[in-house]
C-alpha cells in the first residue's frame, strides 16, 4: 500500500465539474434500460466516466500501434478503481494536452512513463465513489471496501454500487493523497487479459486510419522522387488529367520554417492526384510522366560501404566514455580480439501503408489517422497551415503497425496540404512502392570491437568504435562499461542525404547483436563458457563497478541470464541442437534469450527460443508474451533476411516482391518466455524482446556452422562486405 | 462504364467501375467493406485475401470483370456474429498484435479448414505462407488454427 499525492489538481477535472457544480451529464440513452431509468454517463476525471447502472469508459491516452495499450493502460486504471474488468468498455482518447501527459507511442515507455498517474487516477476516483457512499451511510470511509464495483460498509453488510454512488461522487472535493494498492493486492494486474480490440479486429470492423471516411471525401495519392538526392524538374499530366475520376493533379510543399524531431522528411516536395476512388488515382499516378533532375548527391551502397570501413578502420571518433587506457593495455594482453559487424538500411513497412485523413477549413482542422506523435503533428500542421493549435483536432486510429515509422508524420502534413489546397475532406494513401521508397529507414551501421584477455582469460580492456548514416549505434555507458577498468566507446557520424529515423529499438536493434556475438568470441578466446564469462562481468560490476554512469543494474542483468540458463537447460547438451545465448538491456528492460537451431538438409532451422524478461511489474501477462514473440520474430526476420541497398540514390526494393520479409516457416518452431518475479516499476516490452536474439542467432549459427556471422542479413549474404568482413 | 452485380455476403451488390478495378478497392471503396485490407497490391502479403467460391484469393490482384456469378465472402461475411471457428479460435489465443493483416490471415485459415479439415502442419505452413504478419504472430496463428480444426 502506498499513499501517493494525486496530482488530480483542477486541470485534470476542469472541463468535466465546472458545469453547474455537478457531475457533467454527458451521455443520454433511453435505449439500453426500457422501463428504468435511462442511462447517465458522468465524467469523473480524464480518463473514466461511470454510468449509472456502474458501467465504466475507461479512455486509453496513448496511440496504439499493436504494443497492446490500449489493453494495458486501461487495466491499470481498473485496477486501482477495483471494476469488473467485464464492465470496462475502452476509448481511443483524442489528443488532448490539458488532460494527458505524453501521448506518444515510442521507446517503449507508455507503461513506465502512465503507471502512476493511471494508477491515480483510479484510486483517486474510487476513493471519491467511497466518500460518496461514506456520506450516504453517515459513515467513516475507513470501515468501506470495494470489490467489482460494489462498495460493502464492513460494520452491517449493506452494498452500494458505483452506479449507484457516482452522481454523488462527481461532487465530493477530490482528495490530495489517495492509498495505492499493494502489488500483493492486484486482481487484474498482472493475468493474462484479452485484446480489448479482439472483437473487432477478427470481424473486420474499420479500426484503422485507411478505414476511415467521411461523406465527400475526396482520395489522394503522391509521387515522390525516385531517388534520394533528386527533385522534380517538371510533369505531364496530359494524359492522368483526363482519365475517368480525376479531379485534380498539382504539387505541394509541405516545408515548415522550424521543423520539430519528428518532421524527417527526404521529399518535401511532391506531386498529387485527387480523384473519386483509389483504383482511379492510382491508374491516373502511372500515367503521369515526371522529369527529375538531380538536387544532391546520388549516392551508392558501395560509396556507403567504403566510409562505413574508412570510418571503423581508420576514423577519429568522438570519445563518448574512455576508462583506463584500453590502448596500452590490448598492447600488452596475451589475447586480443577484433572484430567488425554491419548491418544495412532496413525499412519499417508496417503492413498498413502510410495514410491521413485532413479536413482542413480556413480557420480550422481535422486531422485522423495513424500516427505515433499526435502532439508534434498538431504543432507542425499549425505551422503548415498557418491555424493556431487550438483549432487543430488530432485523432488516433488504431495502427496497422508503427515501429517507429508513424513518429515522423510527413504523410499527415502532406495530407493537411493536399485538404487546403483543395477544400474538401480528404484521404492521403501510399502505395506500397511510395512506403518503401520514401526513406525514413533504420540507419545502416557498424562498430568495430576490440578487447583484450589476460592468461587466465580475464577481460582486460574493451573498446567500440561506431559508425552509422547518419548515427553512431553506441550507447557508451551500457555494458560492459563498468565491468572493466580500462573502456573506450567512440562515436562517428557519418552525413547521408537517405533520410533515417529511429526502427523499434533504435540503434540497439543493431548493437545488441553485434555486441554480444562479439562476447561469445571473446568467452571462446577466453576458454569460458558464454553464460558464466557475462556473470563474472556483472559480479564485477556489482561488487566493484568501473565508474559511476553505468545505466543498467547489474544484478538484474544477471538475474535474467540466470533465468534463462535455468528455463533453458543451458548446461545440459542436446544431441544435434546448437545453442546460442546473449542478454541486453534497452528502454529500461532486461531480456536474455537462448536460441536453439537444429540443421535440416544442411540449413539452419530455428526449433525454439528462451526469452527471460525483466520488466519490473508484468501489467498483462498475455500482451507481454505477445510482445516479447513478435519481438523475436520482428528480430530474427530482419537480421537474416532484410536491407536496402541504393544505387545512384535509388532503394533496390519496392514491394514485397523484392524485400524479403520473414514469412511463417522461417519462424520458431517455438517461442518460450519467463518474466523475472519482483513489484519493480513497470517497463516497456514492445522493443526490448527484439535486439538480443540477434546475438543469440549468430552465436548459435556458428555452433551450427562453425561459421561467424558479422555482416546482416545472415542468410542473404554469402560473402562478408569487402573491407568490413571481421 | 460497365456495371456488374456481384454477390457478396449472401448478398447481390451493383457497383459501376472498370473492368480492371480490383476486387479489393471494388469492396473497400464502393461497397463499404473495409475489412479486407490494402497491403502490397501485388498478391505478396495476403492482407487482402477474400473468398471466391470459397477458394482464398488476393483481392488485390483480381480484377471485377473475373468475378462473374462467383460468391465472394469478405471477412465481414465469414459468420453473422463473429462466431466462425477460426475468429472464435484467433480471440482464444489473442492473436493479434496490430491486427491489419488479420483479417487476411483469418480468411486464408477459414479456406484452409473449408478444403481440409484437418491439417498437418505443413498443410498450415504451406497454406499460410502467403500471408505476412509484420508484427510475428505466427506462432499464434498456427495455434489458433490448430484448435479452429478440433472446433469445427
Amino acid at each position: 500500500m502506498t499513499v501517493v499525492k494525486s496530482n488530480m489538481d483542477r486541470r485534470s477535472f476542469l472541463k468535466t465539474i465546472a458545469v453547474g457544480g455537478g457531475g457533467l451529464m454527458i451521455g443520454f440513452s433511453w435505449m439500453s434500460c426500457s422501463g428504468k431509468e435511462p442511462l447517465v454517463q458522468y465524467d469523473v476525471n480524464a480518463y473514466l466516466k461511470i454510468d449509472n447502472y456502474g458501467g465504466v469508459t475507461i479512455f486509453s491516452p496513448n496511440p496504439e500501434i499493436g504494443q497492446n495499450v490500449k489493453t494495458s493502460m486501461p487495466l491499470i486504471v481498473a485496477e486501482e478503481l477495483d471494476v469488473d474488468w467485464d464492465r470496462v468498455t475502452v476509448e481511443q482518447a483524442a489528443l488532448n494536452t490539458e488532460k494527458y501527459d505524453r501521448q506518444l507511442a515510442g521507446g517503449s515507455q507508455s507503461i513506465r512513463h502512465g503507471w502512476d498517474s493511471l494508477r491515480t487516477a483510479g484510486a483517486t476516483a474510487k476513493m471519491m465513489l467511497v466518500t460518496a457512499a461514506a456520506n450516504r451511510w453517515g459513515v467513516s470511509p475507513d470501515q468501506l471496501t470495494t470489490e467489482k464495483g460494489v462498495i460493502t460498509n464492513t460494520a452491517n453488510g449493506k452494498t452500494l454500487t458505483y452506479g449507484e454512488v457516482v452522481d454523488e461522487a462527481v461532487n465530493v472535493p477530490i482528495p490530495e493523497e489517495v492509498t495505492l494498492k499493494s502489488p500483493d493486492d492486484f486482481t487484474l494486474i498482472g493475468n493474462r487479459i484479452k485484446n480489448v480490440d479482439g472483437e473487432e479486429i477478427v470481424t473486420g470492423k474499420p479500426l484503422f486510419g485507411i478505414d476511415f471516411k467521411r461523406e465527400g471525401m475526396v482520395h489522394a495519392m503522391i509521387i515522390h522522387p525516385p531517388a534520394f538526392g533528386m527533385a522534380m524538374k517538371s510533369y505531364d499530366d496530359s494524359e492522368a488529367r483526363s482519365m475517368p475520376g480525376i479531379q485534380d493533379i498539382f504539387t505541394i510543399n509541405t516545408s515548415i520554417d522550424e521543423p520539430q524531431w519528428s518532421d524527417v522528411n527526404a521529399f518535401n516536395e511532391l506531386l498529387v492526384i485527387t480523384g473519386d476512388s483509389t483504383w482511379e488515382v492510382m491508374k491516373a499516378k502511372r500515367a503521369i510522366n515526371v522529369e527529375w533532375e538531380a538536387s544532391g548527391e546520388l549516392e551508392n551502397t558501395s560509396g556507403h560501404n567504403s566510409k562505413l570501413a574508412e570510418a571503423v578502420n581508420s576514423g577519429s571518433g568522438e570519445v563518448a566514455r574512455q576508462d583506463g587506457n584500453p590502448d596500452s593495455v590490448a598492447n600488452r594482453a596475451a589475447t586480443v580480439v577484433e572484430r567488425t559487424y554491419t548491418a544495412p538500411f532496413i525499412a519499417h513497412n508496417t503492413l498498413e501503408p502510410m495514410n491521413f485523413f485532413a479536413d482542413v477549413k480556413e480557420n480550422s482542422a481535422e486531422l485522423i489517422g495513424p500516427i505515433q506523435t499526435p502532439e508534434q503533428l498538431r504543432g507542425s500542421a499549425s505551422q503548415l497551415l498557418g491555424i493556431s493549435e487550438d483549432n487543430i483536432i488530432v485523432d488516433m486510429t488504431r495502427m496497422g503497425g508503427g515501429f517507429g515509422r508513424r513518429l515522423y508524420g510527413n504523410f499527415g502534413l502532406e495530407a493537411a496540404a493536399i485538404s487546403k489546397q483543395i477544400g474538401t475532406p480528404v484521404r492521403l494513401l501510399y502505395t506500397r512502392e511510395d512506403d518503401m521508397t520514401q526513406g525514413t529507414y533504420r540507419p545502416a551501421y557498424a562498430i568495430k570491437y576490440k578487447a583484450s584477455l589476460d592468461e587466465d582469460g580475464n577481460m582486460l580492456s574493451f573498446q567500440a568504435r561506431g559508425t552509422g548514416m547518419s548515427e553512431s549505434p553506441l550507447f557508451a555507458n551500457r555494458f560492459p562499461a563498468g565491468t572493466v577498468d580500462h573502456y573506450m566507446s567512440e562515436d562517428i557520424p557519418i552525413q547521408t542525404n537517405i533520410s533515417t529515423g529511429a526502427w523499434r529499438a533504435p540503434r540497439s536493434n543493431f548493437t545488441a547483436g553485434a555486441e554480444q556475438a562479439f562476447i561469445d568470441e571473446v568467452a571462446e578466446a577466453a576458454g569460458k563458457d558464454p553464460i558464466d564469462f557475462r556473470l563474472e562481468l556483472f559480479e564485477r560490476a556489482m561488487n566493484n563497478p568501473v565508474g559511476s554512469d553505468n545505466d543498467y543494474d547489474p544484478a538484474r542483468y544477471a538475474g535474467v541470464l540466470k533465468l534463462v540458463r535455468e528455463k533453458s537447460n543451458w548446461d545440459t547438451e542436446m544431441r544435434g541442437v546448437y545453442r546460442g545465448v546473449s542478454a541486453y538491456y534497452c528502454h529500461n528492460s532486461y531480456v536474455a534469450q537462448v536460441v536453439d537451431l537444429e540443421m535440416v538438409n544442411d540449413q539452419p532451422r530455428i526449433k525454439k527460443v528462451w526469452s527471460a524478461v525483466d520488466c519490473g511489474i508484468v501489467v498483462n501477462m498475455e500482451g507481454a508474451l505477445n510482445q516479447v514473440e513478435g519481438g523475436v520474430i520482428d528480430g530474427l526476420g530482419h537480421a537474416l533476411y532484410s536491407e536496402l541497398t541504393f544505387e545512384d540514390g535509388v532503394p533496390s526494393a519496392s514491394n514485397f516482391d523484392n524485400y524479403r520479409l520473414i514469412r511463417n516457416t522461417e519462424a520458431p518452431l517455438e517461442i518460450e518466455t519467463h518474466f523475472a518475479q519482483n513489484q519493480i516499476h513497470p517497463t516497456g516490452l514492445g522493443e526490448p524482446g527484439l535486439p538480443p536474439v540477434i546475438g543469440a542467432y549468430a552465436n548459435a549459427l556458428y555452433k551450427a556452422t562453425g561459421q561467424r556471422y558479422y555482416n546482416q542479413p545472415f542468410l542473404m549474404k554469402e560473402e562478408q562486405v569487402e573491407n568490413l568482413g571481421p | 462504364m460497365p456495371a456488374y452485380t456481384l454477390r457478396i455476403n449472401g448478398e447481390e451488390r451493383d457497383v459501376d467501375v472498370t473492368n480492371d478495378t480490383p476486387l479489393l478497392w471494388v469492396l473497400r471503396d464502393h461497397l463499404d467493406l473495409p475489412g479486407t485490407k490494402f497491403g502490397c497490391g501485388i498478391s505478396q502479403c495476403g492482407a487482402c485475401t477474400v473468398h471466391v467460391d470459397g477458394r482464398p484469393v488476393r483481392s488485390c490482384s483480381y480484377p471485377v470483370s473475373a468475378v462473374g456469378s462467383s460468391e465472394v465472402t469478405t471477412i465481414e461475411g465469414l459468420s453473422e456474429n463473429g462466431d466462425h471457428p477460426v475468429q472464435q479460435a484467433w480471440l482464444e489465443h489473442d492473436v493479434p498484435q496490430c491486427g491489419y493483416c488479420q483479417a487476411g490471415q483469418i480468411m486464408s485459415a477459414a479456406a484452409l479448414l473449408n478444403s481440409n479439415p484437418n491439417p498437418s502442419d505443413a498443410d498450415i505452413d504451406s497454406a499460410m505462407n502467403g500471408n505476412l504478419c509484420r508484427c510475428g504472430t505466427y506462432l499464434r496463428i498456427k495455434r489458433a488454427i490448430k484448435t479452429a480444426a478440433q472446433n469445427a
